[in-house]
């Protein structure tokens, strides 16, 4: 069964439809990375997955379970399921890293402050900021910023991580070490919906390559055969202004 | 006349100090629960709710506050309240200070970024848990200083209440002023009270600031 199953997904701002009707079956285990152009609407398809966005029609199930908006119990369960992490990291800048990783399992999941300390320092650990605990944000690089908020993420042990285009906001020298922890994270089996401009670690590290263009799913399938032997023109377009 | 010497003066002035505290920690407390569920009614986006915070505000900041005062004491009247000069001044001012304070807090709470909501809503906190937790902590401190600075228009606001027969500072000097002859001597010292009670106000608004930037 798929963890993330959507069909006929249809989202609009006002008269401008921006997904036109998406069908996407997503594996548990499955790594995706959706590339396309800026407003071929890849960041609102995510958004739609954890209910930042709104829908108009269309299903969305995340493990069986029907994305429902107006349903608060329900949102509070599915968002508990599926993890995201921002291009602008969003950090909370008024608390410790510790304090930001341990937050949400504290209030949404009623986990003691001593075992959400263990997981937060051991999450923290993994991604390679053992000694940051107490630092704030603003006394972080965005690498590593970006590196607590997946921290922040998995301390919710969260089935599906969305990652919107997470290394953009970052200079180039930071870019690596934010790639090895969601290489990391795919190896070991995560789920992954990846927005990204990173087309060479796509490549690498994901199943499946989904290209959008003007709010549809135009071409879809495993990396090689997607960077390697493009079908449509809109693609090979794509994939040549690129290399530019 | 009656005889003042400056201690009688001054001694009559400060217990009626008593009463412009009073008034403005009134103004204060009830203006700051009033304008709290304000804020939390407009947040909450109720059908309506914002039209009629919006209407609120626009009513109270747009009426000067004197003649707040003059309707809320009439007005109550006109209804068959009899309400004290202590009743009217307490409202007025309440209504008065809540209708700022509630868009001071509005536009600190808009001054968030969107993402600090986008980040707490992906990790499952609720409407309640994200205003608590992640909002208002950093909209506080955005509106410390204003807030603070209102505080001393309020305290300053409190001598409208004379006009109202309250006898609070700005009141008893005008009483005694007519009494000792010497208006400017009195006022002189009304003065010196108004800014020694509001001055400390300023300066902590500003160590507070410093304070709660120092460790953002």
């Amino acid at each position: 069964m798929p963890i993330v199953d959507i069909r006929a997904l249809r989202k609009s701002y006002g008269s401008n439809e921006v997904l036109k009707g998406i069908d996407l079956q997503v594996e548990p285990g499955e790594v995706i990375a959706i590339i396309g152009k800026s407003g071929s609407g890849k960041s609102t398809l995510l958004r739609c997955i954890n209910g930042l966005e709104e829908f108009q029609s269309g299903e969305l199930t995340v493990d069986g379970k029907p994305l429902l908006h107006k349903n608060a119990a329900a949102m509070r369960a599915l968002r508990q399921r599926v993890g995201m992490i921002f291009q602008g990291f969003n950090l909370f800048p008024h608390l410790t890293v510790g304090k930001n990783i341990m937050l949400a399992p504290s209030l949404v999941k009623a986990k003691d402050t001593a075992s959400g300390e263990a997981h937060a320092r051991a999450l923290l650990e993994r991604v390679g900021l053992a000694e940051k605990f107490d630092a704030f944000a603003d006394q972080l690089s965005g690498g590593q910023q970006q590196r607590v908020a997946i921290a922040r993420a998995l301390a919710m042990e969260p089935a599906v991580l969305l990652c919107d285009e997470i290394t953009s906001a970052l200079d180039p020298e930071l870019v690596g070490e934010v790639l090895r922890v969601v290489e990391t994270l795919a190896q070991e089996g995560m789920t992954l919906l990846m927005v990204t401009h990173e087309m060479n670690f796509a490549r690498r590290v994901s199943n499946r390559v989904i290209f959008m263009h003007q709010g549809r799913v135009h071409e879809m399938g495993p990396p090689a055969e997607l960077f390697g032997n493009p079908q449509t023109p809109e693609l090979q377009q794509f994939l040549k202004s690129l290399n530019d | 006349m009656v005889d003042f010497s400056l201690w009688d003066i001054f001694r009559n002035l400060l217990l009626a100090l008593r009463w412009t505290v009073g008034l403005s920690l009134i103004a204060f407390i009830g203006g700051g629960v009033v304008g709290l569920l304000l804020l939390m009614l407009r947040l909450s986006k109720l059908p309506g709710a914002t039209v009629f915070v919006s209407c609120y505000v626009q009513l109270f900041q747009g009426v000067p506050l004197l003649v707040q005062l003059f309707l809320a004491y009439y007005g109550l009247g006109l209804f068959g309240i009899n309400t004290s000069p202590w009743v009217a001044a307490g409202m007025g001012l309440t209504l008065y200070a809540s209708a700022f304070l509630t868009e001071i807090w509005r536009g600190s709470v808009e001054s968030i970024p969107r993402g600090q909501w986008e980040a707490s809503q992906s990790l499952a906190l609720n409407f309640a848990e994200q205003l608590r937790y992640i909002i208002l902590p950093q909209a506080f401190k955005i509106s410390v200083a204003p807030t603070v600075g209102f505080l001393v228009q309020v305290i300053k606001g409190t001598a409208l209440a004379s006009v109202i027969g309250f006898m609070e500072l700005t009141k008893v000097g005008k009483t005694i002023a007519n009494a000792t002859f010497s208006p400017f001597l009195v006022f002189s010292c009304v003065a010196l009270m108004y800014f020694v009670l509001c001055y400390p106000v300023s300066l902590y608004a500003k160590s507070l600031e410093r304070k709660l930037h120092a460790h953002r």
